[in-house]
């Protein structure tokens, strides 16, 4: 389980978190929403404890986040940035062994049983078959999913997912996020996801956050947060959500902007930085 | 790579180390056997041919070692060991010394040379530090293309007026590398350093090979950064630091060897540290008997042998990665 308790989080003097709360149970995609720049990877680094709040807490099970160790922390949690890239030739088994570090000491060789969980973690992706080809002669496609093989090598609780389906064909982009739910109901992992593309939260995650401008200004089954109103409220684009094979989608209006300027749901910028500020 | 694999790769290197440095031993001005009975040439073996050639080696595998932990810390196969200006700070230190007519105490240029390329890379790592306040590679890379620069400026104000030029040739010398001045203190000097970093390099090793999906990745993968580059970069500095300061500034090696070396035996740190070392204490040594050799009696520089050999290679490697397209 996730808490995130008024939570707040920026940089050079800018707000990006303001004050926000999240309960995330175990088992459960969660999804993130929300325009460019509301915040999403700000709160999944927060929650992989890259950064730490300004104010406020997130607790993982009953722990702080902050009483973990990183290297404690990446035995419970695994987080794929929303690009990755390799700097040198590894073969995708090299670099799925990688998720093992965590749970080996430095002088320490893997153990059989590292093995056998590496192995598994590449069936588990179907990406056993090219395990001892380079990373760097990979589809994009087929590297997302050696990307998941490492995560899951660390054997985490929690999957945190930047945008995984950026930059993917759609025939990945179903691959991946079909491939990550499997997971979630067979592994009992939680997994925490962004997406920007509004159809994917709406298919594959049983709750979603839309985020705007750092604060939850929705939460919930997807059908009840994704309405066309407060889409066009967010994003200032007018959508209709239409039925199709018994299930929906969401269709933007394309080049009909809304006129409504977005609401300033976090009142003005800008913001004093936490601790200086009357508000920190 | 399987561990028969890496195991058959490092025992052939080391008997290639040992053939080099039998090979560096005999050959020479003057030709020598380690049976040799007569008291000169067996003074020319134990004092002269072989603190040499066992500095050659020493020194060719700390400059590649180096160069490996750098490319693997910057994430880029193009880094070497000098990319912090270590050289033209340890340049501007043997430049100073010779100034100030120190050069006359024994000791005193690699000494200056020594503080000079500690003294470059701990100013590069403060400013990168202050200007960004998150210390990150390119911050780093950039203060160290300016810091050369002015440290050259420097050794060439001595060299043209500042009193350096009673002993411009030694400086020449000593910008060019090479491993004229070798004695056993320099062997068992360098020899404890690399012991010591050598030791320190290899148990981060696998934190090198989660870096290389960048910090964000390797940081979620339980490593802290930062803490990685401050541990690496201090236990680089001074080994490639006292190797400048007993032979100059050799060039290539550190670049080019675990290059070659990452080409064979794939990019795993745990085996493309050790594998660089030995490969470059093999790759200097022969160098340095062609230095040696070629001209006898009259030595060339080492630098000018490695850059012959570095610079076409280097060329090479540049073709190729823009003909992959792949980014710099």
């Amino acid at each position: 389980m996730i808490r995130l308790e008024r939570v707040r989080l920026g940089y050079d003097g800018r707000l990006v978190l303001r004050d926000l709360e999240l309960e995330i149970a175990p088992g459960e995609v969660f999804g993130l929403v929300g325009p460019n720049g509301s915040g999403k990877t700000t709160l999944l680094r927060a929650i992989s404890g890259r950064l730490s709040p300004h104010a406020g807490a997130i607790y993982l099970d009953l722990r702080r986040l902050s009483e973990l160790s990183s290297r404690e922390l990446a035995r419970e949690l695994a987080m794929l940035e929303q690009e990755i890239s390799c700097s040198f030739d590894f073969t995708v088994r090299e670099i799925v062994e990688l998720g093992r570090l965590p749970h080996r000491a430095r002088w320490q060789r893997l153990s059989r049983q590292d093995h056998e969980i590496v192995t598994r973690a590449l069936w588990l992706t179907d990406t056993l078959p090219f395990a001892d080809r380079s990373i760097q002669r990979l589809s994009s496609g087929e590297r997302q999913r050696v990307w998941l093989a490492l995560a899951l090598a660390q054997e985490p609780k929690v999957l945190l997912l930047d945008e995984p389906t950026a930059h993917l064909d759609f025939n990945y982009q179903i691959e991946i996020m079909e491939l990550v739910c499997s997971l979630a109901q067979e592994q009992n992992l939680t997994v925490l996801v962004s997406l920007h593309d509004l159809n994917w939260a709406l298919h594959y995650t049983d709750r979603v956050a839309l985020l705007s401008e750092g604060r939850v200004i929705a939460l919930g089954e997807p059908e009840r947060v994704l309405t066309e109103k407060l889409i066009e409220q967010v994003f200032r684009v007018r959508v209709r959500i239409v039925d199709g094979t018994g299930e929906r989608y969401i269709v933007p209006l394309f080049g009909d902007l809304s006129p409504n300027p977005s609401p300033k749901v976090g009142g003005g910028f800008p913001l004093p930085v936490p601790g200086r500020g009357p508000g920190g | 790579m399987k561990r028969w694999k890496s195991l058959l790769v490092l025992s052939s290197l080391s008997a290639l180390l040992v053939g080099a440095i039998a090979l560096g031993i005999a050959l020479g001005a003057v030709p020598l056997s380690p049976f040799d009975a007569d008291p000169t040439n067996r003074l020319i073996l134990t004092q002269i041919r072989l603190p040499r050639v066992l500095l050659a080696a020493l020194v060719g595998g700390a400059l590649a070692l180096c160069g490996a932990v750098m490319q693997g810390l910057f994430r880029n196969p193009l880094a070497d060991p000098y990319l912090l200006g270590i050289a033209s700070g340890a340049t501007a230190g043997a430049a100073l010394t010779i100034a100030l007519h120190l050069d006359i105490y024994w000791g005193f240029v690699p000494l200056g040379a020594f503080l000079g390329g500690v003294l470059a890379v701990a100013i590069v790592y403060r400013v990168a530090q202050t200007r960004w306040a998150r210390l990150d590679n390119y911050a780093l890379i950039l203060s160290g293309v300016a810091l050369a620069a002015l440290f050259s400026a420097v050794t060439s104000f001595l060299l043209f007026y500042g009193g350096a030029a009673h002993d411009a040739r030694r400086l020449i010398f000593w910008i060019l590398g090479g491993l004229g001045g070798a004695q056993w203190l320099y062997v068992f000097g360098v020899l404890g350093t690399l012991v010591v970093a050598g030791m320190v390099v290899l148990l981060f090793a696998r934190d090198l090979n989660a870096l290389a999906l960048g910090e964000e990745m390797a940081a979620h993968l339980g490593i802290e950064p930062r803490h990685l580059r401050k541990i690496l970069l201090v236990a680089v500095t001074l080994l490639t630091a006292v190797a400048v300061a007993v032979s100059g500034t050799i060039g290539f090696v550190g670049l080019i060897v675990p290059h070659i070396l990452r080409l064979i035996v794939g990019p795993d740190h745990r085996l493309l540290l050790p594998v660089s070392a030995l490969g470059g204490a093999v790759l200097l040594t022969l160098c340095d008997a062609v230095a040696r050799t070629v001209l006898a009696p009259a030595e060339l520089p080492l630098g000018i042998i490695t850059a012959l050999l570095g610079a076409p290679f280097f060329l090479f490697l540049l073709r190729r990665r823009a003909q992959i397209g792949a980014t710099l």
